[in-house]
């Protein structure tokens, strides 16, 4: 098969590409208690899925994407706190925030690679953070926001205190943000991507605007980290400091890694067993939780290069 | 006056604490192009060594000291041998993936350990205090400190410049193809290095108890300044992680003087600008 039926066959909808979807639904159904637990899983994936255009598929390396995701949250909980708590037009200025940002913030860091540019990626949070501790009068400070009252989403569907609405709200946002996703990394533009993290100097030579495009998906893919900042905002109406902490870079790092980088669907497989690893293990042992994770990933890094997808095909001889 | 005297006197003492944490992992970034995030974990296990030494066994400062360089100096080592040389050559993510997952790993060890709180220091009595400098009185505890960063500087720039060691570490640097070629052997270097970088680490945990509190958080709260230093001086060398620990230490400590309601944000800023104006870090090779 060449390459070109190959991205061709990729771009078909496949039967299993309906399976996290139907998992999802049947969740509603199934979780009872959990649905809570649910709506930060659909909230994790999508906060990976973005990390996924810009690490796996455009293969920028980054410790802060948290500052988007951070960015976002903030937007729509100061949004809802102090304008109003209409969700929808919520989440639009949390996109539209999240993407200037990573606009700004990329056309400066962009021009960087290596050491420096993971270091810069680490400097805009750690800039941001200190931004939302100081800026306390409005944010809360070290104490978080409060006060972030949502209204029902198109003034009908109210967030009840069982968390259905805003599990199917998230559903919904999730699988709205997957289409634009997958059509993106089928498109020309996300192949001209994988060209890049192949191989940036022949992308250059062949005559692909290298920096630009890297810009667009950087800029594509903090609109979305937003939108999934704006969901924890407005589903658990709180937003504290920590939506913009080193430690959320990193797990969300890793959620992606252990389901497979580049791969669309890393992100759903990767969040959601980490998720509800966390929920279980923390139970039993909160303290230790990280200890297992970070030997995971060591081990990982090791032995398993690829994550559990890469491990699927592997078996199955792919 | 007496507001400048005190910002460049805890500047230079907190430049001092960042520049011995960090000076190890500018070498061995230089030499092996490592990223090695969890460098600030062997600083904080070098602090919890030697304010448990401390409070627990009534271990003298300088002793505890010692203790903690030579302990952390060879865990790295074993740690390099089985765990971090499997990864040189290996791609920037699995080795950013690999040292978060120690980061991790150590932190939750430490947690379990000692508990989530900040370790309290009780100084020698030697060190708590003022000392009378005659114009003015400044802490025994910070002028102890730059005494002895200026001390290990000295040291540290005697040992790379005239010794052999040193000769082939700075050789190895420069060109580490040519200069395995004339018969350096390059891993026995580059783990010595490591050693002498990560022993340097903990000894600024240890130094610093008092200035970088000893929590758990410690290898992710102080990364962010840790990486800068190297990234702002310049990988490889001994002199630019040096003018930039001085950069962040008088910034850092004068905004939080100065502005205290914008605290770090200003230095931040700073070192961004300062990045994109010079990627390879003020003294790095491009």
């Amino acid at each position: 098969m060449s390459p070109v039926d190959a991205s061709i066959r990729g771009h078909r909808l496949r039967a299993i590409e309906l399976l996290p979807w139907l998992i999802a639904i049947g969740g509603y159904f199934g979780f009872g208690d959990y649905l809570t637990l649910g709506s930060q899983i659909l909230i994790m994936i999508l906060f990976a899925l973005s990390l996924d255009l810009v690490l796996g598929y455009a293969g920028i390396v980054t410790l802060g994407h948290s500052a988007f995701f951070g960015a976002g949250a903030y937007a729509a909980g100061i949004y809802a706190a102090y304008v109003t708590g209409e969700p929808l037009s919520g989440l639009l200025i949390a996109a539209l925030t999240a993407a200037l940002i990573g606009w700004i913030s990329g056309f400066v860091i962009l021009r960087t690679q290596g050491l420096a540019l993971l270091m810069l990626t680490l400097a805009v949070t750690a800039l941001l953070a200190e931004a939302a501790n100081k800026a306390s009068f409005i944010t809360g400070g070290a104490d978080g926001l409060q006060g972030v009252d949502i209204d029902p989403i198109f003034g009908v569907f109210r967030f009840d205190l069982f968390g259905r609405t805003a599990y199917l709200y998230c559903l919904a946002v999730l699988f709205l943000t997957w289409l634009f996703a997958r059509r993106l990394v089928h498109s020309s533009f996300g192949r001209s991507l994988v060209g890049i993290r192949e191989n940036a100097a022949r992308m250059h030579a062949i005559g692909s605007p290298v920096r630009r495009r890297l810009l667009t998906v950087y800029t594509i893919s903090a609109a979305l980290a937003g939108i999934a900042g704006a969901l924890l905002a407005q589903t658990t109406q709180f937003v504290g400091l920590t939506v913009l902490g080193f430690q959320r870079s990193g797990e969300i790092l890793i959620m992606l890694v252990f389901g497979g980088i580049g791969r669309l669907y890393g992100a759903f497989v990767g969040a959601s067993l980490y998720m509800i690893a966390q929920d279980q293990l923390a139970k039993m042992d909160p303290e230790f939780w990280y200890f297992w994770i970070g030997l995971l990933l060591v081990l990982l890094v090791m032995f398993a290069r690829g994550g559990i997808l890469g491990l699927i095909d592997r078996l199955l001889g792919r | 006056m007496e507001a400048l005297t005190s910002i460049l006197f805890h500047g230079l003492a907190y430049a001092m604490i960042l520049y011995i944490v960090s000076v190890g992992l500018s070498v061995t970034m230089g030499l092996m192009g490592f990223v090695n995030l969890a460098h600030g974990v062997f600083a904080m296990a070098g602090g919890y060594v030697t304010v448990i030494l401390m409070n627990r066994y009534a271990v003298p400062f300088a002793l505890a000291l010692a203790i903690a360089f030579v302990a952390l100096a060879l865990l790295s080592v074993i740690l390099e041998r089985t765990l971090y040389a499997r990864l040189y050559g290996a791609s920037e993510l699995d080795q950013v993936l690999f040292t978060i997952g120690l980061i991790f790993m150590s932190v939750a060890i430490v947690r379990y350990l000692w508990g989530p709180l900040p370790q309290p220091v009780h100084l020698p009595h030697a060190l708590s205090g003022q000392l009378d400098f005659g114009f003015r009185t400044f802490p025994t505890y910070r002028s102890f400190l730059i005494a002895a960063g200026f001390i290990l500087i000295a040291l540290l720039w005697l040992g790379i410049e005239r010794t052999r060691f040193g000769a082939q570490l700075r050789a190895a640097v420069d060109n580490r193809r040519m200069a395995e070629s004339i018969g350096i052997d390059t891993r026995r270097l580059f783990s010595l290095a490591f050693a002498l970088g990560s022993g340097l680490a903990a000894l600024g945990g240890g130094l610093g108890a008092d200035i970088l509190a000893i929590y758990p958080g410690y290898a992710t709260e102080y990364l962010v300044y840790f990486l800068m230093v190297v990234a702002i001086g310049g990988l490889g060398s001994l002199r630019g992680p040096f003018i930039a620990a001085l950069l962040l230490g008088f910034g850092d400590t004068a905004c939080k003087y100065l502005v205290p309601e914008l605290g770090a944000f200003f230095v931040f800023a700073a070192m961004i600008v300062l990045l994109l104006w010079r990627p390879a870090g003020l003294f790095g090779r491009a």
